[in-house]
């Protein structure tokens, strides 16, 4: 088995294991390429057919050419798609117009999770988070527990080995499922490039400049690269040293503002 | 396409503060894999934290992990050598975090274990060595480090060397390489260091490269674990994984532990571009059969010659690492493979403190935080396994406490030759299971009291049936449903077709036997009274019952041949001497008389009225007591 064969089993295993230990989950989407390879993994778990719904949280900051893609890989992946705004923080001003990253993230993204898991009583939730991505991530769980209030206690965190994981949680609480977790953004590429999967438009080069990661479009920006094809972007990974969320605005806002993001409930 | 890229997964493990993180971030800065401004984040949180450079920020990436300069929890991290990929996992070293040390090592290929030179062997320096050994981890690098401050000296390595390969020899274990280092200076990290001229050791790296690539499982025997079967149209799909072995549409394959047999149909795909004919070791999948059989979540499959074991006890070792302690009789949840289960730990046989290797003397009615200790694990259902030497994705287990994993057990001893598991019969037992939706525990409380097995032995005349009838009635006035199997009465009905041979006769005490158990596990308190002359078919009648939990008494109901031959009930003797029967116990065949009974009773001496009294209140404490799961271990009997 190659490396992309023996993560993709792995994957596959954590989602069958995640949909016989929950009745009630679903798979936040940002259409970005993580979570495009996530929906491709789920389809792939189950034959073809995701048998729980699709969460988009849309934080009304979303770049037009995103939600274009949305619509085609709803149809295209036929997903039973949800789309959750928070509403109630719109319409109170919140916005990157008038608040700080933290607080815009916080509330648009996590207080809208949070809605919309109290609503439908959601169990589990599978992330496409990588450890690579951020040195908190790196200590993850593959089946990450959340209380009521969201919180991740990272300080005393469940055993986990031997493929045995957290399975079960109280009324309120919440368990993250996290597929990718050993996945570094090159892999993620190249089973991309392997399995042919189409991703936005917005990862390849335009005028030299092209988008590594993809959040809202006033706090996302793109870094340098001629790199505009899938093989290009490969190549530029294996030499690059500039970090993946470099050019995410929320996490270098302050010291270790991530871990306070996903403490919160942050994915 | 990329060349395809090897890659390792090597923990690094050992006391806190001997420094795994430094080394860490000292191989990732050498071997030039550090992202770019990563290392002026980590000046940016030194400073803030007013100290100077520290690598270990690199994963310490938790705030309060800065502040107090430890690690929490694992991570992972990935760098690269000439060779071949790297993912580093990092393990705290605190004694409290040992469950993070065994989440992140228990994925490890190979391990660096560092002790520091100038503190030496430390508490969690040796309990992580025996872990690793426990985890089945045996590529294995001592690194002494901190040379620098013990002036690179030779005579300090040596010392640690040879007190830590001594340790490590109770265990069976020998590291690969034993290397003196300075993490934070970079020495004999990279590159052999200048500083140690007297070293015979390569650099950690050349070590590291000199290792192999775990054994691919793909040359073994089947084994697919079930996670689910899915009906999303007509059709019944199968899913899993194959832990071991190969497995291609057209085999065979049979389903542990209830052993139902069909034929892989297809191996169903999506977005392939070809239907995959064969699976091996490692990939996810998922199947039709042939034959619609039912299977469920927690089976394996196999080939029909070479499935696993199954058992409802086997010995296992035990590493407990949960504040609260394993108690013995204490039902967990046990979890192999996505089989699920109900467990107790029967017996301690031995425990072992992880870090000092010491062996509790005294007998244990519990497994404490960090210990390891040796058990017989008992399960309410038969269990479907292997050694963990022969397949380690279904050799293994985790109790769980609670909602959480209390400690991992490693399976050992299996005889896979004779298809038993220690003394354990597998396959004298029932060969398809089905388990009553109620337990033993249910029973006993609806009747108020628990089955039993009353063995009554002795000569013919020796005043088995009397008693037995008598003790019969006795315990039925008190409440207790109860039963007498006769072995006459037996050899009109379900043992019609057996002789005296010697083969009849012992198969006529293995279907008594296990028609006793069966009563027994319905609820009611069996009396048998059969001569059951030979010590070695009790014993097998006690084994069958002792198997299904069934508290089980030998009783000898003993009387001089003199006494018995002059009461001849029914003139046998008097054949017998005439030479009418032939093979008559205590004639011309021998009795083996129990050697340790569970309660003799002479009726030559006692009265039958004093005689049911003894018998009676023996009965009532048995049926009364056993009231837990398994405590008929407590059972003389069972010492065997």
């Amino acid at each position: 088995m190659t490396h992309l064969d023996q993560l993709e089993a792995q994957s596959i295993f954590i989602f069958r294991e995640a949909y016989h230990a929950f009745s009630k989950m679903a798979m936040p989407w940002s259409m970005g390429k993580d979570s495009n390879v996530l929906v491709w993994l789920a389809k792939k778990a189950f034959c073809g057919r995701i048998p729980f719904p699709v969460l988009h949280i849309d934080t009304t900051y979303e770049f037009p050419e995103m939600l274009e893609f949305r619509a085609w890989a709803q149809k295209s992946y036929e997903l039973d798609l949800i789309v959750k705004i928070n509403e109630e923080a719109r319409a109170r001003g919140i916005g990157y117009e008038t608040c700080d990253p933290i607080t815009v993230t916080h509330e648009l993204k996590t207080v809208a999770l949070q809605q919309v898991l109290t609503q439908y009583k959601w169990e589990a939730l599978v992330t496409g988070i990588r450890r690579d991505e951020d040195s908190t991530r790196a200590k993850e769980r593959y089946f990450s527990p959340r209380n009521a209030d969201f919180e991740w206690d990272y300080k005393d965190q469940p055993p986990e080995f031997w493929n045995q994981f957290t399975t079960s949680c109280k009324p309120g609480e919440h368990v993250r499922v996290q597929p990718l977790l050993d996945w570094t953004e090159l892999d993620v590429w190249e089973y991309i490039e392997r399995e042919k999967i189409t991703i936005p438009d917005m990862y390849f080069s335009r005028e030299g400049k092209r988008f590594r990661s993809i959040g809202c479009w006033p706090i996302t920006h793109p870094v340098e690269s001629p790199a505009s094809t899938i093989r290009e972007i490969i190549e530029e990974l294996k030499t690059t040293k500039v970090s993946e969320r470099a050019g995410r605005a929320q996490d270098h806002h302050e010291r270790n503002a991530m871990q306070k993001l996903r403490a919160k409930g942050f994915m | 396409m990329s060349q395809e890229q090897e890659r390792l997964k090597i923990v690094i493990v050992g006391h806190v503060d001997h420094g795994k993180s430094t080394l860490i971030g000292r191989l990732f800065h050498d071997t030039d894999s550090l992202p770019l401004g990563k290392a002026e984040s980590i000046r940016k949180a030194c400073e803030a934290e007013g100290m100077e450079f520290e690598y270990a920020f690199l994963l310490d990436a938790l705030l309060e992990e800065q502040e107090q300069n430890i690690t929490i929890d694992t991570t992972r991290i990935q760098f690269r050598t000439q060779k071949r990929n790297y993912i580093i996992i990092d393990a705290p070293g605190h004694k409290e975090f040992l469950k993070n040390m065994i989440t992140g090592a228990a994925n490890a290929d190979a391990a660096i274990l560092l002790i520091d030179a100038n503190e030496g062997i430390q508490e969690q320096s040796r309990r992580h060595g025996y872990l690793l050994s426990l985890l089945g981890i045996h590529q294995v690098i001592v690194a002494v480090n901190k040379m620098d401050l013990v002036g690179f000296n030779e005579s300090v390595f040596r010392q640690i060397k040879q007190d830590y390969t001594a340790f490590l020899e109770k265990l069976g274990v020998s590291p690969k390489y034993f290397i003196p280092v300075s993490a934070k200076h970079g020495h004999n990290i990279t590159t052999r260091s200048p500083q140690m001229p007297w070293s015979e050791s390569p650099s950690i790296l050349d070590a590291l490269d000199s290792f192999a690539l775990p054994p691919s499982q793909e040359d073994m025997p089947l084994r697919m674990i079930v996670q689910d079967v899915y009906r999303f149209d007509e059709r019944r799909i199968v899913a899993g994984r194959v832990e071991a072995g190969s497995l291609s549409v057209g085999d065979d394959i049979v389903f542990w532990p209830d052993r139902k047999r069909s034929k892989v149909k297809t191996i169903e795909s999506w977005n392939a571009t070809a239907p995959q004919v064969r699976a091996s070791a490692g990939q996810s999948l998922a199947i039709t059969l042939e034959e619609q059989i039912f299977v469920e979540r927690g089976q394996i499959a196999g080939h029909p010659d070479s499935g696993p074991l199954e058992a409802r006890e086997f010995c296992a070792n035990i590493f407990w690492i949960h504040d609260e302690p394993l108690s013995l009789n204490h039902p967990h949840t046990l979890k192999l493979g996505t089989q699920q289960v109900e467990a107790r730990v029967l017996k301690i046989h031995r425990v072992v403190d992880s870090s000092t290797l010491e062996i509790s003397e005294q007998p244990r009615m519990d497994i404490k935080k960090n210990e390891v200790a040796e058990v017989t694990v008992r399960v309410r259902r038969p269990l479907a396994f292997d050694n963990r030497d022969r397949c380690p994705e279904t050799g293994r287990f985790v109790l769980m406490q609670g909602e959480r994993i209390g400690g991992g057990g490693i399976i050992h001893g299996a005889d896979y030759a004779s298809g038993q598991h220690r003394a354990k019969s597998v396959t004298s037992e029932n060969i398809t299971w089905t388990e009553g939706r109620l337990s033993s525990d249910d029973r006993a409380g609806h009747f108020g009291h628990r089955g039993a097995v009353i063995w009554l032995t002795g000569l013919s005349g020796s005043g088995k049936s009397t008693l037995a009838i008598a003790l019969e009635a006795s315990l039925f006035q008190r409440g207790i449903a109860s039963f007498v199997l006769d072995g006459d009465n037996l050899r009109h009905g379900l043992c019609t077709d057996l002789g005296f041979s010697e083969t009849d006769r012992k198969e006529n005490i293995r279907r008594a036997g296990e028609a006793a158990k069966l009563m027994a596990e319905a609820g009611l308190v069996v009396v048998t009274s059969l001569i059951s002359p030979f010590r070695e078919d009790r014993l097998k009648v006690q084994e069958i019952c002792k198997a299904s939990g069934i508290p089980f008494a030998e009783v000898y109901i003993s009387a001089p041949l003199e006494v018995c031959e002059q009461r001849d009930p029914r003139s046998l003797y008097k054949k017998a001497r005439s030479g009418e029967i032939r093979g008559f116990t205590g004639i011309d065949s021998p009795y083996e008389p129990p050697q340790n009974p569970d309660l003799e009773i002479a009726t030559d001496k006692n009265t039958i009225k004093e005689s049911i009294a003894h018998l009676l209140g023996f009965v009532l404490e048995l049926s009364n007591r056993q009231k837990t799961f398994s405590a008929e271990d407590e059972l003389p009997a069972s010492n065997i």
